[in-house]
């Protein structure tokens, strides 16, 4: 069974259609890269992927599961734009909140785990509107991973962060692929992605162009796919 | 049981926010006082006419100072794409908005307990004669606003003019809320009990309460996500 599963999306806005018959796998262990140039659907479609807004016509499906229902959101991990997390509460009751709302067996516990990995633990009682921005964007993907999704969508997951930043979200993410979770990302980073992805899925004006294995020759020249399926 | 605790965990977390910035409480607060000052000038406290129509006078402040706190519920996550963390997690739309209407509820109803003294004092009313009604009405009219507050707030989260549509969208759907308040108010501090000729006014300000509570729980997450 596919971890992730695009089956004809379309989405609309007005008449517009941002998405347009979008078919797109990925099987559990596998990091898929999402990319495209600015306005292509990828964010729209990941928002679908995660629940967040409803296709058109056709369906997503998490481990042949709706987005919306309950235990299949509990499997899902988001890193979006924003960093998700509130200004007026510190590091530990941020992500102890969360640890709240997703059931963990000891939230507190869990909550200071993820602030030690993370490299937040000597701040965890500081207000996060007193952080700087790469540990703000720690402190976010800390909140993503809290809860082991099995599932983790990421919208340009690199974009405005510090090397720090980068360098602990790389890890946390090869570490998430050798435990056999699965990885979808949006990015405008291609060097970063490729780095890490197994899969690639090019959209061109809401449709998929290309969506297949990730090779070498990508690794090498981060721009081939772009050159050879991108309609400009 | 998921229900009702993961209610308390958005309760608890809005609460402790809102302690923190006190952005909400304090406007709200601040706008009830001034406003109750004002008007007693306007009027003279020591008439019968001015007791009459008092209760109304004191829904209206609450009505407007509680749109400053509710106006905040949503918004409150727009920064840094919070809302998108609630709408991820996996808790029902029903226990999103009961967490966050318990919240409001309890910022709302501190701010009238605050300015009912102060009424009391500028308009020489004697509010206290029957005291357990009226807070009764006071929380049955609170939740009545409250709610509706509440999901007006999560529906116009999204739109730019936030702040200017909620409250039109707010006060003509709390027109049968308001004035049941407003005329239970007025007859218990004119020294009338509940019962008899206001039944049926409390009759409206409960079925109020409980068909747009149970609409709310209903719609939040179509709201929310479509």
């Amino acid at each position: 069974m596919n971890a992730v599963a695009a089956e004809g999306v379309w989405k609309f806005y007005g008449d517009y259609p941002a998405l347009r018959d979008v078919i797109l796998h990925a099987e559990p262990g596998a990091c898929l890269a999402l990319i495209g140039r600015n306005g292509a659907g990828k964010t729209t479609l990941l928002r679908i992927i995660g629940g967040f807004s409803k296709a058109g016509r056709g369906q997503v499906r998490i481990f042949g599961n709706d987005p919306r229902e309950t235990g299949t959101r509990r499997r899902v991990g988001w890193i979006g734009h924003g960093i998700s997390v509130y200004d007026e509460l510190s590091a530990l009751e941020n992500l102890t909140l969360f640890g709240r709302l997703y059931n963990l067996t000891d939230p507190h516990k869990s909550a200071m785990e993820w602030l030690e990995r993370t490299g937040l633990d000597r701040v965890k009682d500081g207000l996060v509107r007193e952080f700087s921005r790469g540990m703000r964007q720690r402190l976010a993907v800390a909140r993503a991973f809290l809860h082991q999704p099995s599932v983790l969508l990421l919208d340009e997951p690199f974009t405005a962060l510090d090397d720090r930043a980068i360098a602990v979200l790389q890890r946390l993410l090869r570490e998430a692929l050798a435990e056999g979770r699965t990885v979808v990302m949006s990015t405008h980073q291609l060097r970063e992605a490729l780095e890490l992805a197994t899969h690639v899925a090019l959209l061109n004006r809401g449709k998929i162009a290309f969506h297949g294995e990730r090779t070498a020759q990508m690794v090498a020249d981060p721009g081939w796919v772009y050159a050879h399926y991108d309609e400009a | 049981m998921d229900f009702f605790r993961q209610t308390l965990v958005i309760a608890r977390k809005d609460l402790r926010a809102e302690l923190r910035t006190k952005e909400a409480i304090n406007a709200s607060l601040a706008f009830a006082l001034v406003i109750l000052v004002l008007f007693s000038f306007a009027f003279d406290p020591l008439e019968e006419q001015t007791r009459e129509m008092s209760g109304g006078l004191l829904w209206i402040v609450f009505a407007f100072a509680g749109t400053l706190v509710l106006n905040r519920s949503f918004a409150r996550e727009v920064p840094n794409d919070c809302l998108d963390a609630l709408v991820a997690a996996p808790i029902s739309g029903a226990a999103l908005f009961m967490g966050k209407a318990l919240a409001n509820f309890v910022l709302v109803i501190s701010v009238e307990l605050v300015s009912l003294p102060v009424f009391g004092i500028f308009y020489n009313v004697h509010w206290t004669s029957q005291i357990w009604s009226l807070l009764l009405v006071l929380a049955l009219g609170t939740w009545g606003l409250t709610v509706i507050g509440t999901i007006f707030s999560a529906l116009t989260v999204n739109i730019r003019l936030r702040e200017l549509m909620a409250p039109l969208l707010v006060y003509p759907m709390l027109i049968p809320a308001l004035m049941s308040a407003m005329k239970l108010t007025m007859d218990l501090i004119a020294g009338k009990p509940l019962g008899g000729e206001n039944e049926v006014w409390l009759r409206l300000l409960v079925a109020f309460d409980v068909i747009f509570t149970a609409l709310s729980l209903v719609l939040l997450e179509t709201v929310l996500v479509g």
